[in-house]
């Protein structure tokens, strides 16, 4: 198992705390860059270093940071705390068990993308991690980490949270920056990206939190270290979520390429009363539900091996499913968030999602037609490719891939008349 | 929009486009469809519904050089994107080459048109939109031919619900492509509705209170591309389809917007055909493709029952009907025994034709013919008027428009919506009021100054321009002001009357005038003073010769033994003139209505309205524009024109008699302006973007497609380049002081003839009221809605008060439309009733 690097508070108790945090080296990358570095060689280590959003996307980070509009000012920072996600459930335990590497490392980013306003858009349930954060916010301004003048340089930060109102959508980059504004959440055309024109028009990064939470061993160690762990393309280390059918369920922090073989049957401990395995969804539910077989099983989860595997490794969300479910009911329960959480704005993900709701219901209940079957098949794909942004797309995934993969689940319920 | 032009290939076809230009607008040029349902080509491009995806192919280029790459063929090497993209949001490129009717594309357009239908009720057959409705139109265009979505799955939403009293919501036709939100946000800036909830529960809601508290807001079933926007107007009264259709000019403001008025013979109305709707009708340079709310809707005065159906005549002291031959008799005999003391008052909202028949009449008598008015201006506007290419359309940045005592968005909203999008644009806008106006959120500068003061403002803005020392103290916001407008290419002055009486109307027209001549704009096509006049045409009163009385009514009645009364009420504006009237043997009125005026008349003949007859009216930028007629008249009903050459024949008057054209060859004749202004000339017509109607409804909306008639723009005497030099006028003087000033506006609702009739507006009528600042009404002893004794110069009216944050202290503000005789400001005593 490789250290963790984002999940040291499982090694060091009280690290939640800030005397703890800064007595285990807390704030010195900080001060390092502030005091001793540019912003741009800031971004070209974090480039060297190879991390990747952990968003879900997985775009090099400080290459994201590059494509800032030169020159234009005042520039934002916003931390994407909008954890949505069906089965995704890490960067919560960051943000409340080591808040404080999270909160240095949107610093860190600040600092490089020479933004003295960050903000932290925390997903309306996460209202007493915001609680918290305020908290640790102020003892940061007390012990000026954060205000004017940092460390004596002219570098001033001032960091906020914002709490959204509990909608998924909010978590894709343009809608969280609509509704960070006060708007309704809906995502916005690009281009323009963030990175020219984003919070109130100003040129904006966006991370996720798992990915700024790295940004302080990164610049603390080099990124030659960082890239010790994980492979090549996908240096470094991942928390997983794992849950579903396993006896362990919860994160676990491992390099990238960790097999799914490992992390399910190592670390998870495995099916429940030696079950099988029946089909994995690494990315939550906006994945390609991939057949668990032998050769899945040994596919190492990092960017490139999980897409060459037809689906994507995303937020890293592994949800396991056993021989005992039924991949018409999952198809169901996925295509229910969908239609709940699709934002409205463009017509194949608002209707679509709705119509994908009925016939997958349909089917569920027992009340479907052979031919129903296709039809949520033809809906599904004639959502994909149409819409404004990705979780219209993603909404077909599941229910496409269930269908192609699993098909005897569907036909069952239509041959049962249940 | 760039000069750089981009060529490209769409459909087959080759396009040439400025660089910038998205590819459904390109298409359209070219006469290719590329469907739409939330793209406007008046509104930001949003991509939502998706229904114009395309596959598009770009030129490959060579990273190094940056030239095209040329495949083994010689030709250049297209890149096609692996999935449709929307042509409303990607502007061309060129070489690039667009495709909208492969396989891939029309499947793309059917599974999109599949999508929306699944929620659509699909009830055509009762919907007010079937016959124009852009959804119908590209379902049978685009769309499937049969439904595979369950019919009892349908989402079932209210169809009945009032986002105000004047705009109803279908939620279940409603698909969501915002073109009404963003035309609140954007065009006007009134941003009154909004989306709440999400997903399948998306729908559009009002946040106002009272509910879509806008002016504009009957654009938006304009441009809503389904049922689900309907105007309580039209609503379940016709369909699309039976409906006529005559072109218009609205009467109602000096803006002159184009207008068509859908007709249809009423069931209910033993067949009579009446007018079913009023719609925009599209001219980029005057009202682009909207329309104002009050235009929209204030039209049914037109169609009351209450109009005047018979000449009357008085016998025996009673006001009893009579045969034409009876009245017009009667009328010539009184004017001929008036032994030419004949006074004839002429209201602005009479047509060209009307007027200059009027003024013949008058002058024939030995008469003389005065404008119902007291505001000054109309010969500045014919020297100094807006310029041959002044459009408020092409004012950005480099331009400057000062609005100076007039609240645009009260007289004349069109003139404000457009103000604002050339704010927009980047035109520096200057305000000077008294009052706050709905400009200022946009003003780059705002000029404060005690009501009445205009003109001493705009003289102060000349004294900080030229640099001279007269400038009052506190000068900064006159200095600001000359600072925006000084660098200005080109600049528009709107003058209003807020606050002013004749003299300091006359004397607000003179320094607007020496503003613009200071400003180096003298002359110039794209700059010019645009009088906002409180009538449809009193710039055409002022071209066709007629002045307001330079004493006043009361003094012009003085000695005159007959008066002739056209299109004016002066006795309901001032019901101080009842003496004067009383004083004179003879009075002879012409009108839609029974009106003060005409209570007291000998003779009365029934007037036709707008919608009956034809005619002619000029905007306050000067461009004379042709009405026509859409119903037949009321039997008895005469046009005006025609009516006065009747008067005339029977006095052996040769007045132009035997049609509205032949009056306009007359006027052509005689008023050089007007010169070119025939019937012939008014209804030209050319090309405009963007393209409304017809086969093009989907795109630009129900506005109708201009077929009748520009109309002619007036060109100025100062950029003909003669002598524009004005008569000298008195320097404005500082109004009388008063703890507390009665101050007259002007609201766009007002209780006037043509609007009190409209049922449909009647909550929105101004109501008789006075407002006060909060200190002022405490100081007072004054609550909000008390009763309340207004006293000024000896008269006294009881109304209630209103208690406002928005009145300035010191200020008594009372509608226009209350009957006061009041011009400019007057110190007033505000106290309880008893």
């Amino acid at each position: 198992m490789a250290e963790h690097v984002v999940l040291r508070h499982r090694e060091i108790p009280g690290l939640e705390r800030l005397e703890v945090y800064l007595e285990h080296g807390g704030f010195e990358a900080l001060r390092r860059a502030v005091t001793k570095t540019t912003p741009q060689e800031v971004i070209e280590e974090v480039k060297a270093s190879g991390l990747r959003g952990r968003g879900g996307a997985g775009f090099p980070t400080g290459v994201k940071w590059s494509f800032l509009t030169p020159n234009v000012f005042p520039r934002y920072v916003v931390a994407n705390a909008d954890e949505s996600e069906p089965g995704t459930f890490k960067d919560r335990e960051i943000l409340e068990r080591n808040p404080f590497q999270f909160l240095e490392g949107v610093a860190i980013c600040a600092y490089a993308a020479q933004a003295e306003v960050a903000y932290v858009y925390l997903r309306g349930e996460f209202w007493d991690v915001a609680q918290e954060l305020d908290g640790h916010l102020a003892s940061l301004r007390e012990r000026g980490l954060l205000g004017k003048g940092l460390f004596g340089t002219e570098y001033n930060l001032a960091v906020h949270t914002h709490l959204g109102a509990g909608a998924y959508i909010c978590g894709e980059e343009t809608a969280l920056l609509e509704s960070l504004e006060g708007k309704l959440g809906q995502p916005r055309l690009r281009p323009p990206f963030p990175a020219a024109e984003g919070l109130y028009g100003k040129p904006t990064v966006i991370n996720n939190v798992e990915t700024l939470a790295n940004l302080p061993p990164i610049l603390a160690r080099g990124a030659a270290w960082y890239r010790t762990m994980g492979t090549e393309k996908s240096p470094g280390t991942k928390v997983f979520s794992l849950s579903g059918k396993v006896v362990r369920p919860g994160n676990y922090e491992l390099a990238l390429g960790t097999t799914f073989r490992e992390l399910i049957f190592s670390h998870g401990g495995g099916i429940p009363d030696g079950r099988k395995a029946k089909g994995i969804l690494p990315a939550g539910a906006s994945s390609v539900i991939l057949p668990a077989d032998e050769r899945i099983l040994d596919t190492p989860m990092d960017y490139e091996a999980v897409q060459a595997a037809g689906s994507a490794l995303g937020s890293a969300s592994v949800i396991v499913l056993d021989e005992t479910t039924d991949l018409a009911w999952v198809a169901m329960k996925t295509s229910r968030f969908f239609k709940h959480e699709s934002c409205g704005k463009c017509t194949p993900c608002r209707e679509g999602t709705y119509w994908m709701l009925h016939l997958a219901e349909r089917v569920e209940r027992g009340e479907a037609r052979l031919e129903d079957i296709d039809l949520l098949d033809t809906v599904a794909r004639q959502i994909q490719g149409k819409c404004l942004c990705a979780l219209g797309e993603f909404s077909t995934m599941p229910v496409v891939s269930a269908i192609a993969s699993f098909r005897a689940d569907f036909a069952s319920r239509v041959a049962d008349g249940r | 929009m760039s000069d750089l032009q981009v060529t490209l290939t769409i459909d087959g076809l080759r396009v040439t486009v400025p660089a910038g230009t998205l590819i459904v607008d390109a298409a359209k040029k070219a006469g290719i469809d590329i469907p739409v349902f939330c793209y406007h080509p008046k509104l930001e491009p949003v991509g939502m519904c998706r229904m114009c995806l395309v596959e598009i192919g770009r030129a490959r280029r060579d990273r190094g050089t940056g030239q095209p790459v040329r495949g083994d063929d010689g030709e250049p090497v297209i890149d096609f994107s692996p999935k449709l993209e929307t042509a409303c949001t990607t502007a061309v490129g060129e070489g690039w080459v667009v495709r909208g009717l492969t396989e891939k594309a029309k499947a793309g357009r059917k599974e999109i048109v599949e999508f929306l239908l699944t929620s659509h009720p699909l009830d055509c057959p009762i919907c007010d939109k079937g016959g124009e409705c852009p959804l119908q139109n590209l379902t049978m265009a685009h769309g499937p031919g049969k439904s595979r979505f369950l019919h009892d799955e349908k989402a079932r939403l209210a169809k009945h619900v009032p986002l105000g009293d004047l705009i109803v919501l279908d939620r279940e036709r409603c698909i969501q492509c915002g073109r009404c939100v963003r035309f609140q946000e954007e065009i006007v800036g009134e941003p009154v509705i909004g989306f709440s909830q999400r997903g399948r529960g998306l729908e559009i809601t009002t946040f106002s209170e009272p509910g879509f508290d806008s002016i504009f807001s009957g654009n938006t079933s304009d441009i809503c591309p389904v049922g689900a926007l309907t105007t309580t107007d039209f609503r379940f009264e016709a369909r699309p389809w039976e409906l006529r259709a005559a072109a218009s000019i609205c009467p109602h403001c000096p803006v002159g917007c184009n207008l068509t008025l859908n007709t249809r013979r009423q069931p209910d109305r033993d067949g009579q055909i009446t007018v079913q709707r009023v719609m925009p009708r599209q001219n980029e340079m005057v009202n682009e493709i909207w329309i104002c709310d009050k235009g929209r809707f204030a039209h049914h005065y037109a169609a009351s029952p209450e109009r005047l159906r018979r000449p009357m005549v008085r016998k025996s002291n009673a006001l009893v009907e009579a045969t034409w031959e009876e009245a017009l008799a009667r009328a010539a005999q009184g004017l001929r025994a008036a032994g030419g003391k004949v006074v004839g008052i002429a209201g602005g909202r009479a047509s060209n034709e009307d007027l200059f028949n009027f003024r013949r009449l008058l002058e024939g008598v030995g008469g003389r013919a005065v404008l119902d008015e007291w505001m000054a201006g109309g010969d500045h506007a014919q020297k100094l008027g807006a310029g041959s290419k002044a459009d408020l359309g092409s004012y950005g940045a480099g331009d400057a428009i000062l609005v100076v005592a007039a609240d645009l968005h009260e007289e004349a909203p069109i003139w404000w919506l457009r103000v604002r999008q050339a704010a927009r644009r980047g035109a520096k806008i200057v305000v000077a009021s008294a009052l706050p106006t709905s400009l200022d959120p946009v003003a780059n500068e705002i000029v404060r100054f005690p009501a009445g003061d205009a003109a001493l403002a705009v003289l102060n803005v000349v004294h900080a321009l030229t640099g001279d020392s007269t400038v009052e103290a506190s000068a900064e916001p006159y200095e600001h002001a000359a600072a925006a407008l000084r660098g200005a290419e080109d600049v528009l002055i709107f003058f209003g009357r807020e606050g002013l009486d004749a003299a300091g109307s006359s004397a607000l027209a003179g320094e607007c005038a020496t503003l613009l001549a200071s400003l180096g704009c003298a002359g110039r096509a794209r700059s010019g003073l645009i009088p906002v006049w409180p009538r449809s045409n009193t710039q055409g009163a002022w071209d066709m010769g007629l002045r307001p009385p330079s004493t006043g009514l009361k003094e012009a009645l003085s000695d005159a033994k007959a008066a002739y009364v056209m299109a004016a009420d002066p006795l309901r504006d001032d019901p101080g003139l009842a003496e004067a009237l009383s004083g004179v043997d003879f009075l002879i009125v012409q009108e839609l209505f029974l009106t003060d005026t005409a209570r007291r008349a000998e003779v009365v003949f029934p007037a036709q309205a707008f919608t009956e007859r034809e005619g002619s009216l000029t905007t306050g930028d000067r461009r004379v524009q042709r009405f026509y007629p859409s119903v037949p008249p009321m039997p008895e009903a005469r046009a005006d024109w025609r009516i006065l050459a009747e008067v005339g024949n029977a006095l052996g008057l040769a007045l132009p008699g035997s049609s509205p054209a032949a009056v306009m060859l007359e006027i052509a004749a005689s008023v050089p302006d007007y010169r070119g202004a025939s019937y012939g000339e008014l209804a030209r017509v050319e090309a405009q973007w963007p393209i409304v109607g017809g086969d093009d409804l989907y795109y630009g909306g129900t506005a109708y497609r201009n077929e009748q008639g520009l109309g002619v723009k007036l060109v100025p005497a100062a950029e003909r380049g003669e002598d524009f030099s004005l008569e000298s006028h008195d320097l404005p003087v500082a109004r009388e002081r008063a703890p507390l000033m009665l101050l007259p506006v002007a609201r766009l609702y007002d209780a006037g003839t043509t609007v009190g009739a409209s049922e449909i507006l009647r909550a929105h009528l101004e109501q008789a009221s006075v407002a006060l600042n909060p200190e002022d009404a405490s100081r007072l002893g004054i609550g909000d809605r008390e009763a309340v004794e207004v006293r000024w110069d000896g008269r006294v009216r009881r109304v209630n008060a209103r208690v406002r944050d928005s009145v300035p202290p010191g200020l008594a503000i009372v509608p226009r439309s209350m009957s006061l005789e009041l011009r400019g400001v007057r110190p007033v005593e505000v106290r309880r009733a008893e």
